[in-house]
């Protein structure tokens, strides 16, 4: 029982970081824009979390510096797909080359700036170790479960549940779905859609920089590692269309995902044995997986917004 | 000055190369329809995009009752109190009405739409999702979103191009009555009829300018037509004369489902023979694109059968078609998104049916680039050259691309949908002409037409679909246009649905 | 009165622009890049000039140094080349990285199983690079014709399988018992390793043939007009009764079949092993300079020594300034910004509204 809890704590560590990409590319995605880039935002977040950490000590500081991070990302995404309407697979590709360079240079550079070790202050990291509520820590069950988590994963349910509640309940919120599914109607009826896909691209690309931090400064434990993004950004993005577009399902899918990446710690040898490479693997397969069965049970309602990957430009005739 | 409701002084407005307005002057006053009148491709479409913000125009000036405005958006369009209603709808397929009324207005709204339905009388359930509603229905959720916020200038681009006649005349009714309260309609159209019967004046695009405007109680059709064209013309569709040979396509009661699950046609059945056009009627969406998609093997068949020249050609693909011999060729409705390769040049278009035949690992393009060079010049296609890309034509000459494709192969049958759809009249007759050819030579033509004149004047029977059912099949010298118009829409449900007035 | 304000420029398309013109703006746009890479180099404190001197010099002054520039640009080009017939039918193969890996593996189960003669063993493992690529490049693409599943994310996430799997091997059954204790794969026997020719091993004579090969196939063979018809408009292709998903099956297996081949030359002629860095990031690469190059098959050669000597560059800038050869991921990512953004202005134009009096 014990081992199954812990095995549950550690998938909601480890789907922290998918919630953040997942719901970043939501918001995006719902703007008509399919950002391949989350996987170089997320890094980018990461390594300014990480430098950001380093240089001043303060969480604050960390925090800024990531979300800094992947909205610079995004912003660079946004000019070059809404303002410059370039293509958008190829720009987000070229997004996540430049973020993994970005980040692995910054990472590289830092840990070779000082004969010591790199490493993010304990004031920093500590902030978002997992809290002690007192009490309600100590129940049993529950009190592991939902009561002792790192600021980060309440600061993730969250945005998952506000961004939910913006989306279905306020006009903005309808506006822009409207954007996403035809952007010329839209536009027609009076929304400034230039300025409503930047500020949800660039909110996106901040949601994504705070699962980069989470990854430097929580799966890490603030210290650099090469490559700590590792595909994580990617399956971001393929678990948007898995919880098909929802960021109230993306809660579950999320954790879900965080689960396979972790199994491996917890599947007794005695019950199945397989090399630990298959246990990497998972997570990945089961994505394909997850690809084709959402492919197969076409329905209305869980499809992509209608425009989404198609530059919208007014004057188009 | 300030009796006008909006003037427009020298608009311009290129497109690339291309001059699209050229120095416009036009003006609405309240409680006026005017009427745009022009061929496809004059600008009127341009012309209504600037003053809804959509376009920015490259020169001129805009006054709205006396003042002087710069619209830069459908925003400030919207502000200033002007709404269009654009040809094609733009509505939020996903969302209901209401959410596409509310759209961008957030809370908002001057007028509600529930005071708008009682006050001009719409039935519209405001709750329904668009996707599951008719034609006239969205438009009515266009008309309604337009006058919720607040527009005194209604602009309605094409409003009847898809209606049934009796559509039409209740929107007349609306429009009219939105006159009575003080509003200025502008209705841009080139149908001379609908100009005749609910404008107060016409202003008439040509070639991008504006070449005159009239009191419509002071003109008649045939002026118009000379202003819109430039010339005289002679408006008149002859009805070859071809004997009827032996019956080529024979379609019995063949049901076919969308991608969606509903259903596109029920039971459908009927004869084409060689030499005889046979067009079809309908609202749109009754099932037109499927009835041509499955004859020509794109689209799946759940029941009944298609025997061409007595060969069995239902549930085959294209190619087995074209396999077994059948000779038959499709001109889609949508040239550029079905039918032709937009990014491929002219003579690599040619070749789309034919590269099959060549032998062989490689393609040979000479044969196809000597017959680019004789269609351009046996059909006055207007090309900068013939490796330029099909998509950067223009509609007239990409449809003579397709149909001089398809016309070389020597089709026994051949099925149009649309043809004319966004050609000028003079093209247009070209079209119809070069049908009328192939009926004298012995083909059975298909014809799918919207504008129920033409297809009156052009075809021998006509065939007409309600709701995926053939309501009618009827002789076009005894038709009527009201007829049609009620067969469309099952409002003589009451009679033989096999009734034939052949 | 006129404002100078963003509301005040206005955007519209523009009058087809000559060839030339748009050429040299793209040229342009490249060197740009390099000028905001110079300013960052600025920032870190580094004098910029010097640094893209020592790139050139460090890729470009000492055989050595020319020969590991065709050593880094054989991949590329193979690759891009591969992902270039994907591509021209809108099929988005982003898994060019998992396809060489997996042609590597077929590769190298030849190499270390069989003691044969040198041409049969090269031929062999050629071909079984080629077909293994190829049928695992034709998963995602079955899937496609089948559901439509999305080929983006499909290849993207298969390239993580491949990766993990030589993972599994190195650690696993092929793993090299005379190393102890390090899990890592043995060399190849030298009937394995590709022959050098001219100081390089011979993959740039690969890189060129494939090259050709490419440049015929989409001019001027029906399967490559297929594939552009498909590309261009996949509605018209059925129309004119094309078998599409034969002509996608088609296209995926040789376009992954190509990679495959990649990721064997790669083995046995880079590495002379099986390694987990077999294709190391060249996938994502290549399909970036395919894109640069527009898909040209003699663009693509020319963009590919252009990246091999920024990646040689960096590398040798690495020992000289301790600047993290990193920096040629971020270079990479500037220079596609740049000619991404710079297609705008090719094909709109940006005005200011005039007012008339």
């Amino acid at each position: 029982m014990s081992t199954f809890l812990a095995f549950l704590y550690a998938a909601v560590l480890s789907g922290v970081p998918l919630l953040y990409g997942t719901l970043g590319e939501i918001i995006t995605e719902k703007a008509g824009h399919l950002n391949l880039g989350v996987e170089g935002m997320m890094y980018m977040g990461a390594a300014f979390a990480f430098m950001g950490g380093y240089i001043s000590g303060s969480p604050v500081v960390a925090l800024l510096f990531a979300i800094g991070a992947g909205v610079l990302g995004a912003l660079i995404y946004a000019f070059l797909t809404i303002t410059l309407k370039a293509n958008q697979n190829v720009s987000g590709l070229a997004l996540t080359t430049f973020g993994t360079g970005v980040a692995n240079f910054l990472g590289t550079s830092l840990q070779k700036s000082s004969v010591s070790v790199v490493v993010v202050p304990a004031s920093v990291v500590n902030v978002f170790k997992p809290l002690d509520m007192g009490f309600l820590s100590d129940l049993p069950v529950v009190g592991q479960l939902i009561f002792s988590h790192s600021l980060f994963t309440y600061l993730a349910v969250a945005l998952a549940i506000g961004m939910h509640l913006y989306l279905n309940k306020t006009h903005c919120g309808l506006n822009l779905r409207a954007i996403g599914e035809n952007p010329g109607a839209a536009d027609a009826a009076g929304v400034n859609v230039t300025l409503y896909k930047y500020v949800h691209l660039l909110v996106g690309g901040a949601i994504c920089g705070l699962g980069g931090a989470y990854i430097s400064l929580v799966t890490c434990a603030g210290n650099w590692q090469q490559d700590c993004v590792s595909g994580q950004g990617w399956i971001a993005v393929a678990l948007v269309i898995f919880v098909s577009w929802k960021p109230a399902k993306a809660l579950w899918g999320a954790f879900f995902f965080g689960a396979l990446r972790i199994l491996k710690l917890y599947v007794p040898a005695s019950v199945i044995s397989l090399p630990s490479a298959f246990y990497l693997m998972l997570p990945f397969a089961v994505t394909c997986v997850v690809l084709v069965l959402s492919s197969i049970r076409m329905r209305r309602e869980n499809q992509a917004p209608a425009a989404c990957g198609v530059n919208y430009f007014r004057e188009e005739r | 000055m300030a009796q006008y409701a909006i003037e427009l002084h020298g608009l311009t407005k290129r497109f690339g190369a291309v001059v699209a307005n050229d120095g416009i002057d036009l003006n609405v006053r309240k409680g006026e329809i005017l009427a745009l009148l022009g061929e496809n491709g004059s600008g009127k479409t341009t012309l209504m995009n600037m003053l809804s913000g959509i376009y920015q125009p490259d020169a001129g000036e805009i006054y709205l009752a006396g003042k002087k405005v710069n619209i830069r958006s459908p925003q400030e369009a919207i502000s200033l109190g002007i709404g269009m209603v654009h040809q094609h709808f733009k509505l939020v397929d996903v969302f209901t009405a209401r959410q596409n009324i509310m759209l961008g207005a957030g809370a908002h709204l001057r007028i509600q739409p529930e005071q708008l339905c009682e006050q001009f009388g719409f039935h519209l359930d405001l709750n329904k999702k668009i996707y599951d509603m008719s034609v006239s229905e969205k438009q009515t959720v266009e008309i309604i979103k337009v006058l919720s916020r607040g527009a005194d200038l209604l602009i309605l681009d094409e409003p009847t191009a898809v209606l049934t006649p009796q559509e039409i005349t209740t929107l007349f009714e609306i429009l009219r009555k939105m006159r009575s309260e003080g509003h200025a309609v502008i209705i841009i159209t080139h149908k001379l009829d609908e100009v005749l019967a609910v404008s107060d004046r016409v202003t008439v695009l040509h070639k991008g300018k504006s070449v005159a405007t009239v009191n419509t109680a002071e003109t008649d059709e045939y002026a118009l037509t000379s202003l819109m064209v430039g010339h005289a013309v002679d408006l008149n569709i002859q009805r070859a004369e071809a004997s009827v040979g032996s019956e080529l396509l024979d379609v019995h009661a063949l049901n076919v489902f969308r991608a969606d699950g509903s259903q596109a046609l029920k039971d459908v059945s009927f004869t084409l023979s060689a030499g005889e056009i046979l067009g079809v009627a309908g609202v749109a969406g009754s099932g037109q694109k499927e009835l041509c998609e499955s004859i020509a093997g794109l689209h799946p068949i759940a029941g009944g059968s298609i025997l061409m020249e007595n060969k069995r050609i239902d549930g085959l693909t294209p190619r087995e078609i074209i396999n077994r011999g059948v000779s038959m060729s499709f001109i889609p409705e949508d040239r550029l998104g079905m039918g032709l390769a937009g990014g491929l040049s002219l003579y690599d278009n040619l070749l789309l049916k034919t590269y099959r035949d060549q032998k062989g690992v490689f393609l040979r393009r000479r044969q196809a680039k000597d017959e680019a060079v004789q269609m351009v010049k046996e059909l006055e296609i207007s090309t900068p050259s013939i490796s330029t890309q099909v998509r950067k034509l223009s509609g007239g000459n990409v449809q003579k691309v397709l149909l001089g494709r398809e016309l070389n192969a020597n089709p026994r049958v051949l099925i149009t949908a649309y043809p004319v759809r966004g050609l000028d009249i003079n093209s247009s007759m070209t079209i119809y002409h070069l049908l009328n050819e192939q009926k004298k030579k012995g083909v059975g033509v298909l014809f799918i037409g919207e504008d129920l004149d033409v297809l009156l004047s052009l075809c021998d029977r006509i065939l007409v679909l309600c709701n995926g059912r053939v309501s009618a099949i009827v002789n076009s010298k005894y038709a009527t246009k009201e007829l049609l118009g009620l067969k469309m829409t099952g409002a003589w449900e009451h009679d033989d649905e096999e009734d034939d007035y052949a | 009165m006129p404002k100078l304000s963003f509301a005040g420029l206005h955007v519209a398309q523009r009058a087809p622009m000559a060839a030339w013109k748009a050429a040299l703006l793209r040229v342009a746009a490249v060197l740009l890049a390099l000028v905001v890479g110079g300013l960052i180099l600025l920032c870190l404190g580094y004098n910029p000039l010097l640094v893209y001197q020592t790139m050139l010099n460090g890729a470009l002054a000492k055989k050595t140094a020319r020969a590991s520039v065709v050593r880094n640009a054989v991949p590329l080009a193979i690759v891009a080349l591969g992902v270039t017939l994907a591509f021209k039918m809108k099929f988005w193969n982003i898994g060019a990285e998992g396809q060489i890996c997996i042609g590597a593996i077929a590769a190298s189960f030849f190499a270390y199983s069989f003691d044969w003669p040198s041409w049969l063993l090269l031929t062999v493992m050629a071909v079984a690079g080629f077909i293994a690529g190829g049928l695992w490049g034709l998963i995602p693409a079955i899937f496609k014709t089948k559901f439509g599943t999305n080929e983006t994310l499909f290849t993207l996430m298969m390239n993580y399988i491949a990766a993990y799997f030589i993972q599994y091997l190195r650690e696993g059954p092929w793993r090299d018992p005379a190393k102890n204790g390090f899990p890592e794969m043995p060399r190849f026997a030298a009937a394995a390793r590709l022959p050098s020719v001219l100081g390089v091993h011979a993959g740039w004579i690969f890189a060129l043939a494939i090259a050709l090969f490419v440049l015929i196939y989409l001019r001027y063979t029906k399967h490559g007009y297929e594939l552009t018809v498909v590309g261009d408009n996949i509605t018209t292709a059925r129309y004119a009764g094309m078998p599409v998903n034969r002509i996608i099956l088609r296209t995926m297996f040789i376009s992954a079949g190509v990679c495959g081949l990649s990721g064997m030359i790669q083995a046995s002629g880079a590495n002379k092993m099986l390694t987990d860095s077999v294709a190391g990031g060249d996938g994502f690469t290549a399909i970036i300079v395919a894109w640069l190059a527009r898909l040209s098959p003699v663009g693509i050669l020319i963009v590919a020594v252009m990246f091999g000597v920024l990646k040689k560059g960096c590398a040798s800038v690495e020992t000289v300034y301790k600047i993290s050869s990193e920096f040629f991921g971020i270079l990479q990512g500037i220079i596609l910004f740049f000619v991404l953004g710079v297609e705008f202005f090719i094909t709109y134009r940006v005005q200011r509204k005039k007012e008339v009096k």
